[in-house]
């Protein structure tokens, strides 16, 4: 087989060893917060870079793999937040109950958006959601006998898993994301490989053609938009509990849609592995450029608009250039008929 | 099998189709010839029920399905292969079948669909992991018939399925439009090249801006001079366009 480059070799290589290098990888990732250099404020970044990853994935569902693109989704991402700290701090709800509702009651106003603009795609849908992102920050400010306006909501409390207190020092914070971002992940992959993922790909790929093969194109997007919500909600879920104890609705702002839609585009469109790297480069960038002070800024700014002129699809959204590999129902069909297997050629 | 009667389709101001009829009986071949902007195209969107009918009507095995939504339609045994063959080119050819078996529930029945497709289609068997947008054209067109077959139609729409392809391919497809006709299934086909459709068809219709122009068996239209002058390349189109 010809060399194909470096990214080739890259991906064989992953591949032959993908077991080991899975059980390093999550060894490492265990053994995170023990780290020394893991001090209070790094496990923050470090929780953050989860936390967005697993926002970056909700995004994912609905601009990676059904097309539509929503510049709002700091709106769910605070419906998730204070829903989960109200239920916590007002009605002392158990943290896991909370977050289950944060994330239904952001899937619930998802639904509630999606169905009057179903009908709406392209710049008209991102703009409607702009519009959304805004109303929810006008609400979490204005609604101040719920909300507690500008001044947010304080002394949430922390989450207990079997009676442990989960913090920053013990690295139960840490952990709690890390399970989740796993979680919505697998779930993620399980949503692409299944009859509904086709359906949204068809409808990003080819609306009328989707249409024409019978998939009920309004019912798929709303779906994409409720799911997107229900996994954007809980990601706010777990920041109202990681976030020193307080929210406030400034963290919740179009920026705030920007940073998630920049985890994506820059991540790698419709992959999971592309959501949780864009989501520590953008994390980290800021904080290992630190010496460059303001300029570090301006170097962000045009390291994003060099990597979409030469890179588009985002750091990791490369297609595989493994070889294509049969399905045991494949290879016994070829056998069957003594076709040649294109895939031992390699 | 289909009948369709008095059909008016406009976009906004313009008339698309002006009132036209045509039935196609089971297990025929019936094509619809006629030049860019006929209507060929807005008659499929309308049987599929993407566009809507102004007035007029679509019956199916005797059942009203004007602007009936398009995945019932689809259900009811209409599968198309649209224009351009528009395979969802991300998706892997397996799952573009797999998308063309979109409203059926029974496992069984798509796996013979699928080996129907394979045994029509060797080359799809081959390629079943490989994205769509890595075939080739006529790899494309074989994939899109082959997924509006995975719905197991009665009724076969097919559009422009030589659009584009070399020649060697263009009478391939033919053949398999052909036997794929043999195996029971009704096919309405569109197209430009008049001269493949009309060898194929066993009943053909004429459009012309909106309008019914001529109708009658495939040889006779093959042998009608108005047609040969048309759509054939005959002696008086050479002379008009020259």
């Amino acid at each position: 087989m010809k060399n194909k480059g470096l990214l080739h070799s890259f991906e064989r290589a992953v591949d032959r060893f993908k077991w080991p290098l899975a059980v390093a990888l999550a060894a490492l990732l265990i053994y995170t917060p023990r780290f020394a250099f893991m001090t209070p404020a790094n496990m923050r970044i470090a929780i953050m870079i989860l936390i967005y990853a697993m926002l970056g994935m909700g995004l994912n569902v609905l601009i990676g793999y059904t097309g539509l693109v929503s510049l709002g989704h700091a709106g769910f991402y605070g419906i998730g937040a204070y829903t989960c700290a109200l239920l916590m701090t007002k009605l002392d709800w158990p943290f896991w109950p909370a977050l289950l509702a944060a994330g239904c009651m952001a899937a619930v106003v998802g639904l509630l958006l999606g169905l009057p603009t179903l009908r709406l795609s392209g710049t008209y849908l991102s703009i409607v959601t702009l519009g959304f992102c805004e109303i929810v920050q006008m609400i979490l400010k204005q609604w101040e006998p719920v909300t507690n306006g500008n001044y947010g909501i304080r002394n949430i409390p922390k989450p207990l898993l079997f009676g442990l207190k989960l913090d920053m020092k013990n690295g139960g914070l840490f952990y709690l994301t890390l399970a989740l971002v796993v979680l919505t992940a697998l779930a993620c992959m399980a949503i692409r490989n299944s009859k509904v993922g086709r359906a949204f790909l068809a409808i990003k790929d080819d609306e009328l053609a989707a249409t024409m093969m019978g998939v009920r194109t309004a019912r798929y997007k709303i779906l994409a938009f409720v799911i997107s919500a229900f996994i954007t909600g809980l990601g706010g879920g777990v920041y109202c509990v990681v976030a020193n104890g307080y929210i406030e609705p400034t963290s919740f702002v179009f920026n705030t849609s920007v940073m998630i839609l920049s985890v994506v585009i820059v991540g790698g469109l419709g992959t999971i592995r592309g959501m949780v790297f864009g989501s520590a480069l953008l994390w980290l960038f800021p904080q290992v450029f630190r010496f460059l002070n303001e300029w570090r800024f301006v170097i962000y700014g045009v390291l994003l608009v060099v990597m979409m002129q030469f890179r588009p699809q985002g750091a990791l959204g490369w297609r595989s250039t493994l070889p294509y590999r049969f399905s045991r129902r494949a290879r016994r069909m070829i056998q069957d008929k003594g076709l040649k297997d294109p895939g031992k050629e390699a | 099998m289909l009948e369709i009667k008095d059909l008016v389709v406009s976009y906004g101001p313009i008339n698309a189709l002006k009132g036209i009829s045509l039935t196609v009986k089971e297990r025929e071949i019936v094509t619809l010839i006629g030049s860019n902007g006929a209507g060929k195209s807005t008659t499929l969107s309308a049987i599929t029920g993407t566009v809507r009918a102004q007035s007029g009507s679509i019956a199916f095995l005797g059942e009203d399905i004007t602007n009936m939504a398009p995945h019932r339609i689809v259900a009811k045994g209409v599968g198309i292969s649209p224009e351009g063959r528009e395979v969802f080119p991300a998706l892997t050819v397996e799952e573009n079948l797999r998308l063309g078996a979109y409203t059926r529930t029974d496992k069984g029945g798509i796996q013979s669909s699928y080996d129907r497709v394979y045994e029509l289609f060797p080359r799809l068997k081959e390629r079943m992991r490989q994205t769509a947008g890595t075939l080739s054209g006529g790899e494309q067109q074989m994939l899109a018939i082959g997924r509006a077959l995975m719905s197991e139609p009665r009724l076969l729409l097919l559009d422009e399925p030589s659009m584009g392809l070399a020649p060697n391919l263009v009478v391939m497809i033919f053949d398999l439009i052909e036997s794929i006709n043999k195996q029971g299934t009704t096919i309405l086909l569109i197209e430009q090249n008049a001269n493949m459709a009309l060898s194929v068809a066993h009943r053909a219709y004429v459009l012309e801006t909106g309008t019914i122009a001529i109708e009658g068996r495939a040889e006779a239209l093959a042998n009608d001079p108005r047609v040969i002058a048309a759509y054939l390349g005959g002696k008086g189109a050479a002379e008009r366009d020259a």
